[in-house]
């Protein structure tokens, strides 16, 4: 089949490789007939995560049909012919943090515990083609996919509704209502989003849903803050302004946003020198992240209100403002998305037409043109915001 | 007799010998600077892996002390099903391969007996006769190796409810003397096989297990083309078993071409 794989920085290829197999008795076999491209899948095209390794089947949202199940997935809960949507995050169901609904936290699905363990302390669950500290398991930017603990993360959906509406199911919207919800937005807030990608655009439209009065939206691609106006967002250009703090300060009658929310993450971007100093230290392997939009975050938002997080960082990071952060009283949140508490409410509410999330596709492409797409959403060429591909269109392999 | 277990094992943990036995002491020491001389002496590749790795058994061999006889790994995890659950799959020994990826079975012989066989270094099969000598269902179980074993093994599991009904929590401690005394202790350790390492990841496999019925693996997955950097990364990856039939050298030069 065929497979999008790492082999380096910046260096991804096609690869014909062998069919995923069943492994454990509730693993399902998926016949993918949509994948896309995440941002967060551009830390490892940039060979920002460590622990990637040359072969490794990139891709964590993807959706298809269930054409193989193991013994242990009893008919009820899944069997071959099942139209699916799977999420990023792998969780057995069963373990102490699945029962608390933290499902992103689960003990049980990553094989390379101890790897993350080295690094955070503890391992978060494991994750489609996400490093091998986060379980090392093959991605679905392919033509099939292995899915463990498949009797509890895949949502099964009817037939009438087509991919591109639900497959953003399997991350970003989740990711971004998450990122609204953890942000304690009360009617009435002003809620701040840094980083028009995606997940911020979900989170935008989430926080609309959830009663904000204002949402600020906040980018430098004028493509990409002219989506977020279409959802209601007042939009600063931070590359048109000397001051973003300031300027947020003023737009908010010196109070300050209710609530920020950073869907940047590591690789953040800003005018001054602070930007060189990070991107140096990532250069030098001293530090994962360029935290930017984290630091604006937490300098902005009014005194006793709250930061989320759902942008993605990978380590210790320097220059926290910490003491603004305590003596302002913040509260901040964040954490890999709970994938199953959102998937089937969500679901709910695209069936409903309250949203439609296939706003936010700019390309569709065959699986072979994807090493390309790569970089034409990480150079945000061609007003590029969100590419899915075709693991069966035209040129590829036959099944 | 919950007692009696604890002070077992609190009784092994503090017997040391402070002086270690002389004889592989001394066996280290002579062995190892032979072998630091030979490889020294090819001028190979190979030769300086040799003499690393003899230059270090000689270094240990001077360590007055530096080789306990006796090894103790401790650790606990918190499993979410009732004491008497975990204890009912602990006590069929013969599921203790399932999740200890050393071992290869284990064989039960009587009704306090059984008879162990694990891999060891260089993939050498190493076996022992193993005794329940303690054991109250629910709470705890002790057992130790017979005498005339390859390897002396004593282990203790204790289980106790968890506060709130959060399930169980697990403690285990297992007091081993390595093969071929302080040598396969040190070749062990070269291979970066730290027991309480293998013990955490056997119970986290134990907890999986017990847990969701299975074992978290993407071994046998599909991927794409591999380098052989990262071939040589999994000869030394401390979480797999020792490949049998793998040399030695294989792995020290593996780490070596890594570090």
């Amino acid at each position: 089949m065929k497979a999008v794989c790492w082999m380096g920085k910046e260096k991804l290829s096609v690869e014909n490789v062998p069919e995923p197999k069943i492994l454990n008795p509730r693993d399902a076999i998926v016949r993918i007939t949509r994948t896309a491209i995440c941002g967060s899948d551009l830390h490892l095209y940039n060979g920002f995560m460590p622990t990637m390794e040359q072969g490794d089947i990139l891709g964590h949202e993807f959706m298809g049909e269930v054409v193989e199940v193991g013994p242990g997935i009893k008919p009820d809960k899944l069997k071959a012919g099942d139209r699916v949507v799977v999420p990023f995050t792998i969780a057995c169901g069963n373990c102490f943090f699945c029962k608390q609904q933290l499902w992103s936290c689960c003990d049980n699905s990553n094989p390379n515990y101890w790897i993350a363990e080295q690094l955070m302390g503890y391992s978060p669950s494991g994750l489609f083609g996400y490093t091998h500290m986060l379980g090392g398991y093959a991605g679905g930017q392919a033509q099939y996919a292995r899915v463990p603990f498949a009797d509890v993360g895949p949502l099964k959906v009817p037939t009438g509704i087509p991919d591109d509406k639900v497959l953003f199911l399997s991350d970003i919207f989740p990711t971004g209502w998450m990122g609204a919800e953890n942000a304690n937005i009360r009617p009435g807030d002003t809620v701040a989003v840094f980083g028009c990608g995606p997940v911020g655009q979900f989170a935008i439209r989430s926080a609309f849903l959830m009663g904000a009065e204002r949402v600020i939206a906040i980018d430098r691609f004028p493509y990409r803050l002219r989506m977020a106006e279409q959802a209601g967002a007042e939009t600063v250009n931070y590359e048109e302004t000397d001051d973003l703090i300031q300027l947020l300060k003023d737009m908010t009658a010196n109070i300050g946003p209710d609530s920020c929310i950073d869907a940047v993450g590591m690789e953040g971007h800003t005018d001054s020198p602070l930007f060189y100093l990070d991107r140096g230290k990532q250069i030098l392997r001293i530090q994962p992240d360029r935290p930017i939009a984290l630091r604006e975050c937490i300098l902005v938002c009014r005194k006793g209100g709250t930061v989320s997080v759902p942008g993605v960082y990978g380590g210790f990071i320097d220059k926290m403002p910490i003491g603004q952060f305590m003596n302002k009283a913040l509260t901040m949140k964040t954490g890999q998305t709970h994938m199953m508490r959102y998937m089937k409410p969500l679901f709910d509410r695209i069936e409903r037409g309250e949203i439609d999330p296939s706003f936010v596709i700019s390309h569709v492409v065959p699986i072979d043109e994807a090493p390309k797409m790569y970089q034409v959403f990480r150079d945000k060429q061609d007003h590029c915001t969100k590419v899915v591909l075709d693991p069966w269109a035209d040129g590829a392999l036959a099944a | 007799m919950n007692q009696t277990a604890s002070i077992h094992a609190e009784n092994a943990t503090i017997t040391r010998h402070p002086s270690g036995s002389a004889l592989p002491r001394w066996t280290a020491l002579i062995g190892g600077g032979a072998l630091a001389v030979l490889g020294l002496s090819s001028r190979s590749k190979a030769g300086v892996a040799l003499a690393a790795a003899g230059g270090a058994l000689a270094y240990l061999g001077t360590q007055a002390g530096a080789f306990p006889k006796e090894m103790v790994a401790r650790s606990s995890v918190q499993l979410n099903c009732s004491p008497h659950e975990a204890f009912q799959f602990w006590r069929n020994f013969e599921n203790l391969p399932r999740f200890m990826r050393h071992l290869e079975s284990v064989t039960t012989t009587g009704e306090r007996r059984s008879r162990w066989i694990a891999i060891g270094p260089v993939g050498k099969r190493l076996r022992w006769d193993a005794e329940i000598v303690a054991e109250r269902p629910g709470e705890l179980i002790s057992w130790r190796s017979l005498e005339g074993s390859d390897v002396m093994l004593d282990g203790f599991v204790e289980f106790q409810a968890a506060p709130a009904n959060r399930g169980t929590v697990l403690f285990a401690t297992i007091i081993y003397t390595p093969p071929a005394g302080a040598l396969g202790k040190a070749a062990a350790k070269m291979l970066g096989k730290d027991p309480s390492f293998l013990m955490r990841q056997d119970l986290r496999r134990f907890k999986a297990l017990v847990e969701t019925g299975e074992i978290p693996t993407v071994e046998g997955q599909t991927h794409g083309p591999r380098s052989r950097l990262a071939g040589a990364a999994r000869l030394i990856d401390p979480d797999q078993p020792f490949p049998r039939g793998a040399k030695f050298s294989e792995a020290v030069e593996a780490k070596r071409r890594l570090a």
